[in-house]
């Protein structure tokens, strides 16, 4: 077994893999659903077979074609890639296995080729260890999240990607200046060599600047969200999940490597202005989730509100890195899985209902008991209240907050979480309520309802697994600064 | 792990299983879910009295499981945890059979049930966790799981009481969370300990430590329906009858009064605490409650609303007890936990049945109830005269420790309000008697049913019959072994002030 799982080199299994299943999807578009689903499946046996093999050797690294680094490709994971990876094999399982259910057969043949697509530029996104193959890996999975947006058409759909595909260019235009800076200054693209000469000069800094900036726009940090909610409110149920739970988190990834890497320790002061935004960020995101009557763009909103909440880390990371940063893990993990399954919930009411007005929601929500209970578990884990991962991820971070003493973020992380139960409940509220039946509803089918409930309940299950996760995230030690060397 | 280290969770799954069951039944399989229910109940009593047994006898239950770095998720069953879990386990038994008959034919069975026994597991989870970060959680699930029932009918005024419900208990719990993650921080350890944990820190640390008690305070105050903070508990009082019983006797205002006993005896220890000077506050602070709650009911005249502020009053005794800090009040006020809650479940029953049988809500409607319903009316008024204090009713214990220990204490004080609120509690609980038994009966009711030569369903008449007889029992056996009194004794000498 062992020997089997150590000699496959999963990390290009886990690139070619779903581009091979893209492409079979678009060949022979009648099975598309099948094959599609079968390829995220074993991608998801992948994800495994690299974990297993990250946890009996440490860091993994393969140079693509025998040329290392910095001549060729590199592929390289540690635990933080990991955690990237099976947060998106999780979240994508659950998404395939939903849409197998939604889109109708014209859709479906497009919708296949793009995720696979996409999947595939993620996970070449986390296996990558120079600047310049996250930049490509990055534009990938621009292109097809816009793309996929954009899947049904429709004025809305189309306005929301065609401000959604501005911000992602000018996003990735901005981090290639930075790229190029760096190369031209340093003479590397490569993360780990960049790492041990990257000193602080005004190159340095106009790569940081650019590069956090280009991220952060991707990333719809506050005050840079603007093309999010519209976006991911207007997709497909499935593309949303994905958007929201997936997307954000590569441009995020980006940053944090980078900041690990090379930034931390040559960047006075910026890490207060991102937890400035991350505060920002969640009390903004909180309050406008509060106001919306729709459903889909008030789980938009809390998705701005729940990526501050990754931002606050990097103010506390300087003290103590390992609790501060496995907070991020767990905030990051968890709400993935928590936001997919609020997106597909609340695909699942508009399925049902032809609509997600939150005021005529009533009569619509207690006919889906599961589609309720899944977004019910979904939100204790977005609420960060006990047991779930997002308990665990704010627990983690209070520590962090109160042994420094940061008040300050003390406060936003505990006002973000009764802002957080103020928007679930103004849905879940509804579930109780006495309303006639008003409309012929289309009933959903049963596996779009389990999808949703499996990953609300994946969001749980994490709440209670701190140790292992812990312990897969710890490999080859990625929130040291300096981290993924050989 | 031996036996005994599955136990406690055994305790937990007996209900939290069936309960999950349930959620997926479909609506019409009554009897598959009656069955489930009754399983989970008579199980969840048998393992509870097995525990009572071992622990008399000094055996060890304790299960740990990792949760989070430093933590682990620890339910462990004392003396304490077992007076807290038999009663809700014993009144969890009865309410389920209550509420079969009180929800036949109601739509939503399924859901209800289903919330009902996780609100019962979180319960049990409250009363067996072994360390404070335990207790959260299980004090969060029961937030989260008696919403539901608290909003079940649906209308309108419940969903607003519901909102209000959320509201509170949501700000508590944040509260509490940061007074356990603030703990933490300074002592590295949350593990209940007789005496408390917190002792061996430098008196630098005494602000810090008085501000964590207040946060503590007032997110477990809000359960315990501490005033300013009860605003929550009178409005929730438009769930059905069932649900009422739980809210006030069996699961949130216990587990908030229950919280306090925890925090002041385990996490801070009483001598500690009072050296910080925060007893006394909490003393008149519980003192205040008493009477204000009794001062409200007064006024009420829908009758589960007099009996809501009742419990705002009630509840307080143990707070009060717990804040005297003498041994002596001690026992009065962990014993009334148990007295409290068999005496005031059963006004909820029979207020329940009064509802469902003749459609009585008002206590101005309720003349010559007693001859129409006499068994339900015999019951309440022996849980009323308990309220008072009047002996032999468990209720009189209670106000007899509470005074006893006020008194060794030097808190003279305390008996005036004490006093106060028993001639309060006989100015508003003596009327409804008295209109019940002494006044003549309408020539109709609001809206009677008819259950032929019974003045009611089984069902609704056995629950309210026993806890009753509990409630005399646990005043007249008081010094027999296995009384609530003499377990609350157990639990002084062996956890608070034992070696």
């Amino acid at each position: 077994m062992d020997v089997l799982f150590s000699e496959i080199p999963w990390g290009p299994v886990l690139i070619l893999l779903p581009l091979a299943g893209g492409i079979a999807c678009f060949l022979f578009p009648a099975s598309a659903k099948p094959l599609g689903l079968l390829t995220v499946a074993l991608v998801g046996l992948a994800v495994v077979g690299l974990g297993w093999q990250l946890l009996g050797h440490g860091v993994y690294h393969h140079a693509v074609g025998g040329w290392g680094a910095p001549l060729g490709i590199d592929l390289a994971a540690d635990g933080l890639s990991l955690l990237m990876l099976a947060m998106t094999a999780l979240v994508g399982f659950g998404v395939s296995l939903y849409a197998t259910g939604y889109f109708k057969p014209a859709d479906s043949v497009r919708f296949w080729p793009l995720w696979l697509l996409l999947l595939g530029a993620l996970n070449a996104l986390f296996l990558s260890g120079d600047l310049f193959n996250l930049y490509v890996t990055l534009e990938l999975v621009g292109l097809a999240a816009v793309a996929l947006t954009a899947l049904q058409g429709g004025r809305d759909a189309l306005t929301g990607a065609m401000r959604y595909l501005l911000a992602t260019l000018l996003g990735s235009l901005l981090y290639l200046l930075g790229v190029a800076l760096l190369y031209h200054g340093f003479g590397t693209v490569d993360l780990a060599l960049l790492s041990e000469r990257v000193m602080p000069s005004p190159v340095a800094w106009a790569a940081l600047g650019l590069m956090s900036a280009g991220l952060i726009l991707k990333t719809a940090l506050f005050p840079l969200h603007f093309w999010l909610p519209p976006a991911h409110a207007s997709a497909p149920a499935p593309v949303s999940a994905v958007l929201s739970a997936l997307v954000v988190k590569a441009s995020f990834y980006i940053l944090l490597r980078l900041w690990l890497a090379i930034f931390a320790d040559i960047s006075e002061g910026v890490a207060a202005l991102f937890g400035l935004l991350g505060a920002g960020a969640v009390l903004w995101g909180s309050l406008q989730a509060l106001r919306q009557t729709r459903v889909k763009l008030l789980v938009a909103y809390s998705t701005v509100a729940q990526i501050g909440y990754l931002f606050l880390v990097y103010p506390l990371a300087s003290g103590m890195g390992v609790t501060a940063w496995s907070a991020m893990a767990y905030l990051a993990f968890s709400h993935a899985l928590a936001k997919a399954a609020m997106f597909l919930a609340a695909g699942n009411l508009m399925y049902f209902g032809g609509h997600d007005r939150i005021a005529d929601l009533d009569r619509v929500v207690q006919r889906l008991p599961l589609t309720a209970g899944a977004f019910a578990l979904a939100g204790v884990s977005i609420m960060g209240l006990p047991p779930s991962g997002g308990f665990n991820g704010k627990w983690l971070l209070l520590q962090a907050a109160l042994t420094q003493g940061r008040w300050d973020i003390v406060g936003i992380i505990l006002l973000g979480g009764l802002l957080a139960a103020g928007y679930i409940f103004k849905v879940l509220g509804n579930t109780f309520t006495q309303a006639p039946k008003t409309h012929e509803p289309i009933s959903v089918p049963a596996r779009m309802q389990w999808a949703a409930m499996l990953l609300a309940a994946g969001a749980i299950l994490v709440g209670f697994l701190a140790s292992p996760f812990l312990a897969l995230v710890g490999v080859g030690d990625p929130f040291n600064v300096g981290g993924l060397r050989p | 792990m031996s036996w005994d280290s599955w136990i406690p969770l055994l305790v937990i799954a007996s209900s939290l299983l069936p309960g999950l069951i349930i959620f997926g039944l479909a609506e019409e399989r009554v009897r598959l879910r009656t069955t489930l229910n009754l399983l989970g109940a008579v199980s969840k009593l048998a393992l509870v009295g097995l525990m009572l047994w071992g622990v008399f006898h000094e055996h060890h239950y304790e299960t740990r499981l990792a949760l989070l770095p430093g933590l682990e998720l620890v339910l462990r069953a004392g003396p304490l945890a077992l007076l807290f879990v038999t009663l809700s386990t014993v009144l969890w038994l009865l309410t389920t059979v209550y509420a079969i008959g009180y929800l036949e034919g109601s739509p939503h069975r399924s859901r209800f049930f289903g919330f009902f026994s996780l609100c019962v597991t979180a319960t049990v989870g409250v009363a067996l966790a072994g360390n404070l970060i335990t207790f959260v959680l299980f004090y969060e699930l029961l937030t989260l799981s008696t919403y539901p029932l608290v909003v079940h009918r649906g209308t309108d005024v419940a969903r607003r009481a519901g909102q209000t419900y959320l509201i509170y208990t949501v700000v508590g719990g944040a509260l509490l969370l940061l007074g356990t993650a603030w703990l933490y921080t300074l002592t590295g350890n949350l593990e209940f300990t007789p005496r408390g944990f917190v002792g061996h820190l430098g008196p630098e640390h005494g602000p810090v430590l008085v501000i964590i008690f207040a946060l503590l305070i007032a997110g477990l105050g809000v359960k315990a329906a501490l005033v300013p903070l009860h605003g929550w508990l009178p409005q929730a009082m438009v769930a059905p009858a069932p649900v009422s019983a739980l809210l006030h006797a069996v699961a949130v205002v216990k587990a908030g009064a229950f919280g306090i006993i925890r925090v002041v005896y385990e996490v801070f220890g009483v001598e500690f605490a009072a050296g910080l000077g925060v007893m006394q506050p909490l003393a008149w602070l519980a003192a205040f409650t008493i009477i204000y709650g009794s001062i409200r009911a007064l006024f009420q005249d829908d009758l589960k609303r007099r009996l809501a502020f009742s419990t705002v009053s009630q509840v307080s005794y143990i707070v009060l007890g717990v804040a005297i800090a003498g041994p002596i009040a001690t026992i009065g006020g962990i014993v009334h936990l148990v007295h409290q809650g068999l005496m005031k479940i059963t006004l909820f029953f029979c207020a329940g049945n009064l509802a469902e049988t003749l459609g009585v809500h008002k206590i101005s409607d309720m003349n010559g109830a007693g001859r129409r319903m006499p068994w339900t009316m015999a019951a309440f008024t022996v849980g009323a005269l308990g309220m008072i204090g009047a002996p032999p009713i468990a209720g009189f214990i209670s106000k007899w420790y509470l005074g006893q220990g006020a008194l060794e204490t030097g808190q003279g004080w305390v008996i005036l309000v004490l006093a106060g609120s028993s001639l309060l509690n006989a100015a508003y609980f003596l009327p409804i008697v008295h209109r019940a038994w002494f006044r003549e009966p309408p020539a109709e009711w609001p809206d009677e049913h008819d259950f032929g030569r019974k003045e009611t369903a089984w069902a609704l008449l056995l629950p309210p019959m026993v806890t009753a007889l509990l409630a005399l029992g646990a005043g007249l056996l008081a010094s027999t072994p296995f009384s609530p009194l003499e377990w609350a004794r157990l639990v002084a000498q062996r956890e608070f002030y034992g070696p």
